[in-house]
């Protein structure tokens, strides 16, 4: 089986838990012997990682090279990555991408009439679009989002594959065109809806984009039953085209902790929050519910890890309630310094408002520290041994804070189960399902 | 010859409202969700069941015997929610043909953490059983069917119970049955009935269970197999929740039509007939002595502690509370020690247990909680406002004493 796929982020380029998901996800596919072209967008290191950031022009180094093939790392020994810088000027018009679209199209002979016209119309599409909702900023990543889709539709038209597998809306385009340019059957791996970054306020040409990939697509995957209902009810997606398939965890090694920075920790207890400081992750809930801590306890800090649009704000919210000096702000963390700050931890709370799937939880009880977690998230459904909150209810979240910080017991029993039961929730089960959709979709197309 | 004797076991816990650290009332417990289970399962189980046992003791005018362990708390349930329960119970009383057990007042496992609680209980419990219903009880059942030889022996020393009722575990039994009357070791007139599992949970487990074998299960059937005892047994222990009929196999599993005519299979043959515990204890002989030096119970099927005392937080809260008896009691405030006795039911660390709620099993019936850990956080919230209560009334004693 060979895959072509469209991603976003890859380790260490990473702004969340997407390049954790696809570089767990690749690996696994590739101990089963999958054979997978990963495309990604040139990789771009900034200091505040959203994507909206890494979007942005004035980050893009515009290039001439269409496509770089990197080296193939020793663990993603099937895996070949293919990094596409700009193929045209950002800010291009409408017109000029058109005609370098076609251009790359006419370089394919093979081409079957019905796809040439999928695509016409595909593109006729594309541009409507972008002439009629010019967004406040939707051009810039309008812009790149197509000229990573005319990328890679030139580079499948030099591969061999069976089948596409593209990961969240900005590949979305990518993979359709290059669905109907190559006839081959697309998958989307659903890891996030603009629901669930954006609340009710959402970007209707992110929606657009997303609605058209949902029903473009062969088969879709998304990574909980509560993404599977939102793509039900708000994309108008029928549920049995729907396969759930729940992200894992790559085991850790536990013997890692080294006693020298077990002994560095005071007798203060620690309660992390990691994860973008954004709407979606409801960090405000996780400063009230600390206040309320703060009421009952004296010798607890919480820790904020994470960067985003509502940082400022968070920070300022802190000072105003008077828990600015029990509230600390790390910014964005990366490789060790992730795993340092949960070996410090006693606790990690996820207060996400609306969360896909959220493999941080998986990651935190892989370094041995209880977790809760908000209902309205993905993995509550596949953890039990984990402590679970509605996001709003600051009173039982801080009540449950408490009670891990307060009864040791309590500490050791959600350790001992949590460990034993993300033990399980490995990426090579995954992947045998991702293996299976991608068998049931090319026997589909054939 | 087997006699069949029948003991059903009645209990509804007080539930624990939800209680955060931030809740400073002294309110407990949840009087809607108590309220409305008892109600509910009234219905359904405790009324109908009761009519039906009454029914089938008229029909067949005292051959058919049944015995009852009835808590404290469940009767305080009743009194409180539904009386027409307690008035039922009455009918079957007057009849002649129903046995109280003996058992403790809270249903708590007392017995493993404090002698002195144990014994209060018990007395609370058979005081009760003598203003309700004038029977002074004779046999005792441990909580859960928690049994080992020390047990026994404390039984034995209080001298008040002919018999101890405990599971007919296959490891403390090893060749031999459960259905003859044995004797624990270093006990001299105290004897012991075991339940004969198997059969009790053909009716209590299995009986709607369409993937089992002997499904559909009818009277004719388990009277054969009473029957085949004949020769091997001088009485079969039929112990079950009695929330079997009507609320564990629902009314249309034809649980209550499998009991109705029951005993008009199993009197068919001359040899067999129904008894009570005392009944039992006092006809047949002791036929060989069974040594538990460790303790087991009726529950799962590791038939130990371990759903009870599985995981650190099990142990923790059962320790912690059971440290506060001397200062609960030195309050001499009764409505403390009500607080705390209804804490130390059995049931309220049954739904801290991690075993099997991976699997999302068994430990389901009216578990008020979420998840195992949801009731341990409520329990110490709980405790640890009970205790400052403790120390509230004691610091105002002392102020009182020194002022006067």
């Amino acid at each position: 089986m060979k895959v072509f796929m469209l991603g976003w982020e890859f380790p260490p380029y990473i702004s969340g838990g997407l390049g954790t998901a696809c570089h767990g996800l690749t690996k696994a596919l590739s101990d089963l012997g999958v054979k997978i072209t990963f495309v990604l967008p040139k990789p771009i290191e900034t200091q505040t990682p959203t994507h909206v950031q890494m979007l942005t022009p004035q980050h893009c180094r515009a290039s001439k090279t269409v496509t770089q093939t990197t080296e193939t790392s020793q663990e993603l020994k099937n895996v070949q990555f293919h990094t596409v810088s700009s193929p045209l000027q950002p800010y291009t018009t409408p017109q000029q991408y058109q005609k370098r679209l076609e251009e790359i199209i006419r370089q394919k002979q093979l081409l079957s009439s019905q796809s040439q016209q999928m695509l016409d119309q595909w593109l006729e599409q594309e541009i409507e679009g972008l002439s009629v909702g010019p967004g406040q900023y939707s051009g810039d990543m309008y812009t790149e989002v197509h000229r990573y889709a005319a990328a890679a539709v030139r580079l499948a038209l030099q591969q061999e594959f069976d089948v596409i597998h593209a990961h969240d809306w900005m590949t979305y385009p990518a993979g359709i065109a290059v669905a109907a340019v190559t006839g081959k059957p697309l998958v989307v791996h659903v890891h996030s809806t603009e629901f669930d970054r954006s609340g009710e306020h959402v970007n209707q040409m992110i929606y657009d984009i997303e609605r058209r990939g949902i029903h473009a697509a062969a088969k879709v995957i998304a990574v909980s039953y509560l993404t599977r209902n939102i793509l039900m009810t708000r994309y108008g997606a029928l549920g049995e085209k729907i396969e759930v398939i729940y992200n894992g965890v790559e085991p850790e090694d536990s013997n890692r902790i080294s006693a020298q920075q077990v002994g560095i920790r005071s007798d203060e207890k620690i309660v992390l929050f990691l994860g973008r400081i954004t709407m979606q992750k409801g960090p405000e809930y996780f400063l009230m519910a600390a206040r309320k801590v703060l009421e009952e306890m004296e010798n607890v800090k919480f820790v904020m890890a994470g960067s985003g649009d509502m940082m400022h704000r968070i920070i300022e919210m802190a000072a105003q309630m008077g828990i600015g000096h029990k509230v600390l702000f790390t910014g964005f963390l990366r490789g060790e310094d992730v795993n340092r700050v949960y070996q410090m931890a006693d606790l990690y709370v996820m207060p996400s408002v609306s969360e896909p799937f959220g493999i941080a939880p998986l990651e935190a009880l892989n370094h041995d520290v209880p977790v809760i977690i908000s209902k309205q998230s993905g993995v509550a459904e596949v953890l039990t041994h984990v402590l679970k909150v509605d996001f709003w209810d600051i009173q039982e979240m801080a009540n449950k804070i408490i009670a891990v910080l307060k009864y040791p017991p309590l500490q050791m029993t959600l350790r001992e189960h949590g460990n034993f039961e993300v033990r399980k929730l490995k990426w090579s089960g995954a992947a045998k399902k991702c293996l299976k959709v991608y068998q049931e979709v090319t026997q589909v197309a054939v | 010859m087997p006699s069949v004797c029948f003991y059903f076991q009645v209990h509804q816990p007080f539930r624990l409202r939800h209680y955060t650290v931030f809740d400073k009332s002294g309110n407990y417990f949840d009087e809607f969700k108590n309220a409305s289970i008892c109600r509910k399962v009234a219905n359904k189980c405790y009324l109908p069941s009761n009519r039906l046992l009454l029914k089938m003791i008229r029909r067949y005018e005292g051959r058919f015997k049944v015995s009852f362990s009835i808590t404290g708390v469940v009767i305080e349930q009743f009194q409180k929610y539904c009386p027409e329960v307690i008035s039922t119970f009455d009918a079957l009383a007057e009849t002649g043909c129903v046995e109280f057990i003996a058992e403790t007042y809270y249903h708590s496992l007392s017995f493993l953490y404090s002698r002195n609680e144990f014994f209060e209980q018990i007395q609370k419990h058979i005081e009760l059983m003598q203003k309700l219903w004038g029977q002074t009880p004779r046999i005792f059942r441990n909580t859960e069917l928690i049994y080992n030889n020390q047990l026994a022996e404390t039984i034995e020393a209080m001298n008040q119970f002919d018999a101890v009722i405990t599971e007919g575990a296959d490891r403390i039994l090893g060749h031999r049955n459960a259905n003859f009357v044995y004797r624990p070791p270093n006990c001299k007139h105290l004897k012991l009935l075991l339940k004969n599992y198997s059969l009790s949970d053909d009716i209590a487990f299995r009986f709607s269970n369409r993937g089992w074998e002997e499904w559909p299960l009818d009277a004719p059937k388990f009277a054969r197999w009473i029957d085949q005892i004949n020769g091997c047994g001088h009485t079969v222990n039929l112990f079950m929740d009695y929330e079997t009929f009507g609320e564990h196999q629902w009314e249309d599993t034809g649980i209550f039509d499998f009991m109705y005519h029951l005993p008009e299979y199993i009197l068919r043959h001359p040899d067999n007939n129904f008894m009570t515990p005392s009944e039992v204890v006092r006809t047949y002989p002791v036929m060989d002595v069974v040594d538990v030096p460790h303790v087991i119970s009726w529950a799962d099927m590791e038939r130990d502690l371990s759903a009870w005392l599985g995981n650190a937080m099990q142990s923790n809260a059962l320790h912690e509370v059971y440290k506060m008896e001397k200062l609960v009691k030195q309050t001499q405030d009764p409505q403390i020690i009500e607080d705390w006795r209804k804490l130390l039911t059995s049931d309220h660390f049954y739904y801290m247990c991690t075993k099997y709620f991976s699997d999302g099993d068994v430990h389901k019936y009216f578990n008020p909680y979420e998840s195992p850990y949801d009731s341990y956080i409520n329990y110490m919230n709980v405790l640890n406002h009970l205790r400052e209560r403790c120390k509230q009334v004691l610091t105002q004693q002392t102020v009182s004493e020194q002022a006067s």
